[in-house]
């Protein structure tokens, strides 16, 4: 029997298609997923995370340890509220899950990491934990709900507190504070403005119905993915995974090499990797032809030595800002402006720009 | 429990089937099959005087998730299609019995409809799924 959140009944009152999503009862739409992706990207939307794992770290060595378990730096969180994105690596130097670090001191900090990785995340933390003085707390009785688009901050200030209207004031990106009650943070995963807002269970419902009077629009995983996919971001289990390595999955930008005598779970495969010369390097592909690209479709070109070389799509969709279809692939390094694809045995071409098609409502590529 | 017209034929791949008259059949996907489909982005159609056998692969629904071929239900031509699905293919999600229909065909040999399932049949056989 799959789980369901304490928003479960909304979604049925607002009309959703339910789907079991990891052990999830979640929503993947309310009617129309292209409506739900377009109202992110020109008003204001709200999704239904609480499926997502709150993991609090406390204690004396919180710094310490997550220096060791994570590939970026929590020592670059220096303000209190402060956010960070990043991998826990294995000690092959790829993928356990991705994840975001909250600073609230240097012996408080809160994770959030995704749902259909939890068992394994969490048997990982407890595990790397048994070396260092903290404690670490999952948090069941958290839910969270975000809010997204270029109207989701304004529409959202309606239902937050003075207090927190307050808080808020001028918060940048990737930033948290935590308010009568509730924990909200300047992320999302959809390329546009808006919060995450981590609330206590029996709070839930009334806030959704809040936002609901706001006229924020229920959105469901489906117009989650085309956004996500949209704005280059990845998605755990198909962009990357435990055999994955994040200097493969965009993600490099998230690793700390310095200073270089942390030793980080991972670094010294990472360093093996970079060595090899064999890493790929996730790309993007845009298709202006007819189709959508797809997880899983082989990625063809000849090198500039005339050598014939493949890659994978990792994910791929129509993308209804774009209307026309756009993928992240992970591919040889060798690629050049074009290649093409196998879709339904035909071979199509594509183009070949940076990961991320779509920032704040604009095409970035 | 999605609506089922009484008066169309269906086939198990999700086809509906509607006689026209003189030999010709409107062929669209069903409203349950625009449901598991979700929102279409594509519509691939075949061209006017195709021949195709019946269960032979006619078309192309590509939605968001998936792209699912389309089976002819019956042996015969294609004598038309339904070129609104070009700018909107939504009209298979909005209208999956009516304005989202796909192609016509000119059947070879009406005893073919013989093989296909009525609205009960189809009924039946989405329970199953």
């Amino acid at each position: 029997m799959a789980e369901q959140t304490v928003l479960f009944a909304k979604h049925i009152d607002a009309g959703a298609k339910m789907v079991d999503f990891y052990g999830w009862e979640m929503p993947i739409n309310y009617g129309s997923q292209i409506e739900e992706h377009h109202v992110v990207r020109q008003d204001a939307g709200m999704f239904d995370v609480s499926h997502m794992t709150v993991v609090d770290i406390k204690g004396g060595e919180a710094k310490a340890f997550l220096q060791k378990l994570l590939a970026n730096d929590v020592a670059k969180l220096t303000v209190s509220g402060k956010a960070m994105y990043g991998g826990m690596l294995n000690e092959n130097g790829c993928v356990i899950d991705d994840l975001i670090t909250y600073f609230i001191s240097e012996e408080y900090y809160r994770l959030v990491v995704n749902s259909a990785t939890r068992v394994k995340d969490m048997a990982w933390i407890n595990q790397q934990a048994a070396a260092f003085e903290v404690a670490v707390t999952e948090l069941p009785e958290l839910s969270m709900i975000a809010v997204q688009g270029p109207n989701a901050k304004e529409k959202a200030a309606k239902v937050f507190t003075d207090a927190q209207n307050a808080a808020l004031e001028g918060a940048k990106p990737f930033f948290s504070v935590d308010v009568d009650g509730l924990f909200i943070a300047t992320t999302g995963y959809t390329g546009e403005d808006g919060y995450e807002i981590i609330v206590p269970q029996e709070q839930c419902v009334e806030l959704w119905e809040k936002l609901l009077e706001a006229d924020v629009r229920p959105c469901g995983l489906g117009a989650r993915d085309t956004l996500r996919l949209e704005a280059g971001m990845n998605l755990y289990g198909q962009d990357m995974d435990e055999e994955v390595s994040p200097l493969a999955a965009n993600m490099a930008w998230t690793i700390a090499w310095e200073p270089s005598e942390r030793d980080f779970i991972g670094r010294s495969a990472l360093l093996e990797q970079k060595a090899s010369g064999a890493l790929h390097k996730q790309v993007g592909l845009v298709m202006e032809a007819k189709g959508v690209l797809r997880h899983g479709q082989r990625v063809l070109f000849t090198d500039d030595q005339g050598v014939e070389q493949e890659g994978v799509i990792t994910s791929g969709t129509f993308s209804p800002t774009l209307g026309h279809s756009v993928a992240m692939a992970r591919v040889p390094r060798s690629i050049g402006e074009i290649a093409q694809v196998e879709m339904r045995k035909k071979l199509i071409e594509v183009k070949v720009v940076k990961s991320g098609f779509v920032r704040n409502g604009k095409k970035t590529f | 429990m999605s609506n089922i017209p009484a008066e169309l034929k269906y086939a198990t791949s999700h086809e509906w089937i509607r006689d026209e008259g003189n030999g010709v059949y409107t062929v669209g996907i069903t409203e349950h099959a625009q449901g598991l489909l979700g929102d279409m982005v594509f519509v691939d159609l075949p061209d006017v005087g195709d021949t195709l056998d019946a269960g032979e692969d006619v078309a192309v629904c590509e939605s968001v998730k998936a792209a699912s071929d389309i089976y002819s239900p019956i042996t015969g031509e294609i004598v038309e299609i339904n070129e609104e699905l070009e700018d909107s293919p939504e009209l298979v999600n909005s209208d999956a019995f009516n304005d989202g229909w796909l192609f016509k065909i000119k059947a070879d040999d009406a005893s073919d409809l013989a093989n296909l399932l009525d609205a009960e049949g189809y009924a039946a056989s989405i329970e199953e799924d």
